[in-house]
């Protein structure tokens, strides 16, 4: 079993490294010219060359004091963009699956919070606070802790490295790997795509993954590939900022993750109708 | 507006026409107080602003409410009115402006394309402290100039909210075009949104305003009309890069209504004329954020300057413009009525105004062209054209099919130039004279970071290129045959405009930069908070060649010094203020800066701006 997870990990490491040798190759690799990424050439020129060594509040002219005039560049943003507030059928649940971020282009503080309510409680969630550092035009490094909660089990807490942001061709991903204490590790990888049928009508097929590095019966999480979801939500932009949807979601357990389920009696897969609204202001 | 009539009803339902049409009675509301008004005496045309003049003039500036759409909402004006007043001043005067601000934040006047001291320059934390709430600041300088120019706050986003205004100043030896009408016809817009509100939401959704993006619909469309493969390359290099190819514009309609001299579409402002006269039109693209398209179907277009500077007169029928610039035109009508028609860039609306015999006739409008996606030669330059086989390129991952396509789609006027071009930049290896603009592209250290996107390594040089949106206009069926649109290769600067011809001592390249996805903007990949100024000499000659690593058009203005264009082959051609650089193109001017100081160099569409492709110059 520990064999099979490894192999797993394994898989999902080298998964997330092509994917991300992908987005470096794909930069529209003409030879020697690359329009996107890449790293500066030695002779590539320097963009201080042309200062004579004065800044914006030292040389000649410049206002006294300190720096007056200060742009969106140094503007601290914020946002809540919520890619999931639905009601799922058959499990009779309420799913959310939200992200805030605070900061500015580069560096933000993010959080990111999903979660199950069923009869009025909150069954599971799990939120992430992470520090967000821009990796490269599409991309981002997230840092930080991810806390997972459940009504029936274990919290867990785990320390938490990803990256998220645009692949190539518009999918949207977000893939991060944790680390808790005894020796517990996981992966969990995201991703969406948008298609357009109209300018406001969209399909956005999702997809989403867990694997575990070690049991953990306390909440009936197997080893290995522990479970796929797979999504296909279709959503109308009254405005962009405001969607409502139907859609339908299917969800299957694997390897441990699939028995602990059937010991207790439970399907190892469902398929569902949501209905929900996606926002962000 | 000067009509002052009463606010309009409220709607009781917010409608999708009125938006983009505006209300007929659109602008400033009359319950503004009295004492913001501008000078109902002063000599105004019909709807448009007040003017004023003489040597000494008092602007004040205000929050004054105004309804554009139906709903009411604040504005910041100059003496109440918006566009602010028209000021007419004369070359050689001494002139003294008195700006009040009755804000309860911060303000500035800076006078776009004026010559002047640094401190009278107008942009905050460079040349002077702002004006502070409750302040007056006295603007004193001589004008060393005349033509067309306007003014307008450099504070926020205030020139979005109706903080700008014509500036005319007239030649002391008189003007070289005679004409028996004169209007100012000022082009801007206005969003019932907060600026901050709607630039906010670009940095969470770049495209937040495009309506018109690649659907799936258009994907069968094309597999129906060009098949499968076709369709599937066209789309392949746009999706590999993450870039869209309907990113024209950042702002639409879906939030903008377009203005007219302060009017709206459906307010159509109108101007008169009597059969037989020759009239100067005095186009100012006072925009926050929108290039204009500007026609008058059944006139031609007599351009005589641009940003100011008299041109060999050219005769065209339809010119892109862009925030900052300027262009007066003289048309001679004999109809009845005509449309002065400008549809934004990205074709989602327009502003209207007529030319007529009597204020009650107007013509057709025209339908709003069919957006059009950016081309090959738009994202990749002269990559595109005739000179695939230089440079060691790798052809097979190339996309040819999609290259062909594109092509078909959008035949290329100037098949040959990119051959040239490439050679030109073989020979430049060999000599270093600065006779010519260097062709070898060199980008910065810094646009390999996380700022940018993506970075052009074949630029295009040719100047003669209308831009996305107005190539082939005839052939494709959406204008008359012969229609011209103007380029930058059709304007020369009149004899004795450009007086220095000395070669430059040095040449500076910059790269326009940008990233979509995270919406910033900057030069060379850093913004203004991360930049260095860039220094130049008092009175040196200096080339400063400017290439665009972004997809989209970016009209370039440098403050207290002329930006005098030249072709690729180092050919003085004209003297501007403001230059529009398309995408993936590489261009050159000479400047020479005569007043020393600290000068701003940014982006006029504002949220470019503001995002941070700005620059400080130094002058010592």
């Amino acid at each position: 079993m520990r064999r099979n997870a490894m192999k797993y990990l394994t898989t999902l490491v080298f998964a997330v490294g092509a994917l991300q040798t992908n987005t470096v190759l794909a930069q529209m690799d003409h030879g020697d010219m690359q329009m996107q990424g890449g790293s500066a050439p030695a002779d590539a020129r320097d963009p201080n060359a042309y200062s004579d060594g004065y800044t914006l509040t030292e040389g000649p002219y410049a206002q006294p004091g300190p720096r007056q005039l200060k742009l969106m560049d140094e503007h601290i943003f914020w946002a809540v963009l919520g890619d999931r507030l639905e009601y799922q059928e058959s499990s009779e649940s309420t799913v959310y699956d939200l992200q805030g971020w605070y900061g500015t282009t580069y560096n933000r503080f993010v959080i990111k919070a999903e979660g199950d309510i069923a009869d009025g409680s909150l069954e599971e969630s799990s939120t992430d606070l992470l520090w967000g550092n821009a990796l490269n035009p599409y991309f981002d490094t997230q840092l930080g802790v991810r806390i997972d909660q459940y009504d029936e089990g274990k919290d867990r807490q785990w320390l938490a490295l990803g990256v998220q942001g645009l692949a190539p061709y518009w999918f949207e991903l977000d893939v991060a790997a944790y680390v808790a204490d005894g020796g517990r590790t996981a992966i969990k990888a995201e991703a969406e795509y948008e298609l357009l049928l109209t300018q406001r009508l969209i399909l956005q097929p999702r997809a989403e993954l867990n694997l575990y590095g070690k049991d953990d019966p306390d909440n009936g999480l197997g080893s290995g590939l522990s479970d796929i979801s797979l999504g296909l939500r279709l959503r109308y932009e009254i405005t962009r900022q405001f969607a409502p949807y139907i859609g339908v979601e299917w969800a299957g357990a694997y390897g441990d993750t699939a028995d602990y389920r059937r010991e207790a009696g439970n399907k190892t897969s469902d398929t569902q109708f949501v209905a929900g609204l996606r926002f962000w202001f | 507006m000067t009509r002052w009539l009463p606010p309009p009803r409220q709607p009781v339902q917010f409608s999708r026409r009125r938006f983009v049409q505006g209300l007929a009675a659109g602008g400033v509301l009359a319950t503004a107080p009295a004492f913001l008004r501008a000078d109902a005496n002063a000599a105004t045309a019909l709807g448009s602003a007040p003017v004023l003049s003489g040597r000494e003039i008092d602007l004040v500036i205000a929050e004054t409410p105004v309804n554009f759409t139906g709903v009411t909402r604040m504005a910041t004006t100059i003496n109440g009115s918006i566009p602010a007043p028209t000021l007419r001043l004369r070359e050689g005067d001494a002139v003294t402006i008195r700006v009040t601000n009755r804000l309860p934040v911060a303000t500035s006047i800076h006078w776009h394309g004026i010559l002047l001291p640094y401190q009278m320059d107008g942009v905050p934390g460079i040349s002077f402290k702002g004006i502070a709430p409750g302040e007056t600041f006295v603007y004193q300088f001589t004008l060393r100039q005349s033509g067309t120019y306007w003014y307008h706050s450099h504070s926020g986003f205030q020139e979005m909210t109706g903080m700008y205004g014509a500036l005319i100043i007239e030649p002391r030896a008189g003007d070289r075009q005679r004409a028996e009408r004169d209007y100012v016809v000022q082009l801007s817009d206005w969003t019932d949104e907060e600026p901050m509100h709607a630039f906010s939401k670009l940095k969470v959704q770049g495209d937040v305003y495009n309506f018109n993006q690649p659907t799936l619909f258009d994907f069968t469309r094309d597999v129906s009309t060009i098949g499968l493969k076709a369709a599937v390359e066209k789309r392949q290099m746009w999706n590999q890069m993450r870039m869209n190819p309907t990113d024209l514009a950042d702002l639409s309609a879906a939030t903008l209504t377009y203005l007219m001299n302060g009017t709206t579409p459906a307010g159509n402002w109108t101007g008169i004329f009597n059969p037989g006269e020759r009239v100067r039109l005095r186009f100012i693209n006072a925009t926050g954020n929108s290039f204009y398209d500007v026609r008058i179907p059944g006139l031609k277009l007599t351009v005589v300057q641009a940003d100011g500077q008299d041109v060999e007169p050219v005769s065209i029928d339809e010119f892109r413009f862009g925030p900052g610039e300027t262009y007066d035109v003289l048309v001679e009508p004999s109809d009845d009525a005509y449309t002065i028609f400008a549809q934004s860039m990205e074709r989602t609306g327009y502003a209207r105004g007529t030319l007529a015999v009597r204020p009650d006739v107007s013509a057709p409008v025209p339908a709003l062209d069919p957006a059009e996606w950016l081309t090959m030669e738009d994202m990749m330059g002269a990559m595109n054209e005739g000179g695939m086989n230089h440079g060691g390129m790798n052809q097979g991952s190339m996309n040819m099919g999609a290259m062909d396509h594109s092509k078909m789609d959008q035949p290329q006027t100037h098949g040959g130039m990119a051959m040239d071009h490439s050679m030109h930049g073989m020979q430049q290896g060999a000599t270093n004279s600065l006779a010519k603009p260097s062709s070898s592209v060199r980008h910065a250290r810094s646009e390999y970071g996380p700022s940018v996107d993506m970075r052009v390594d074949m630029p295009r040089t040719n100047l003669d290129d209308p831009g996305i949106g107005l190539r082939n206009l005839s052939q494709r069926g959406l204008r008359p045959p012969g229609h011209r649109v103007l380029t930058l290769a059709d304007l020369k600067s009149i004899d004795g405009v450009l007086d220095d011809h000395r070669a430059p001592a040095t040449e500076l390249e910059l790269h326009l930069t940008g990233n979509m996805e995270r919406y910033s903007w900057s030069f060379d990949g850093l913004e203004f908070g991360k930049s260095t100024p860039v220094s130049l000499r008092h009175n040196e000659r200096v080339r400063i060649i400017l290439q665009n690593d972004t997809m989209m058009t970016h009209p370039m203005h440098l403050h207290g010094m002329w930006s005098e264009l030249e072709t690729d082959q180092g050919e003085l051609r004209v003297r501007r203020h403001t230059i529009p650089v398309q995408p993936a193109q590489r261009i050159s001017f000479l400047t020479t800066p005569h007043d020393v100081g600290r000068w701003a160099w940014h982006c006029h569409l504002l949220f470019h701006m503001d995002a941070g492709m700005f620059r400080e110059v130094v002058v010592s």
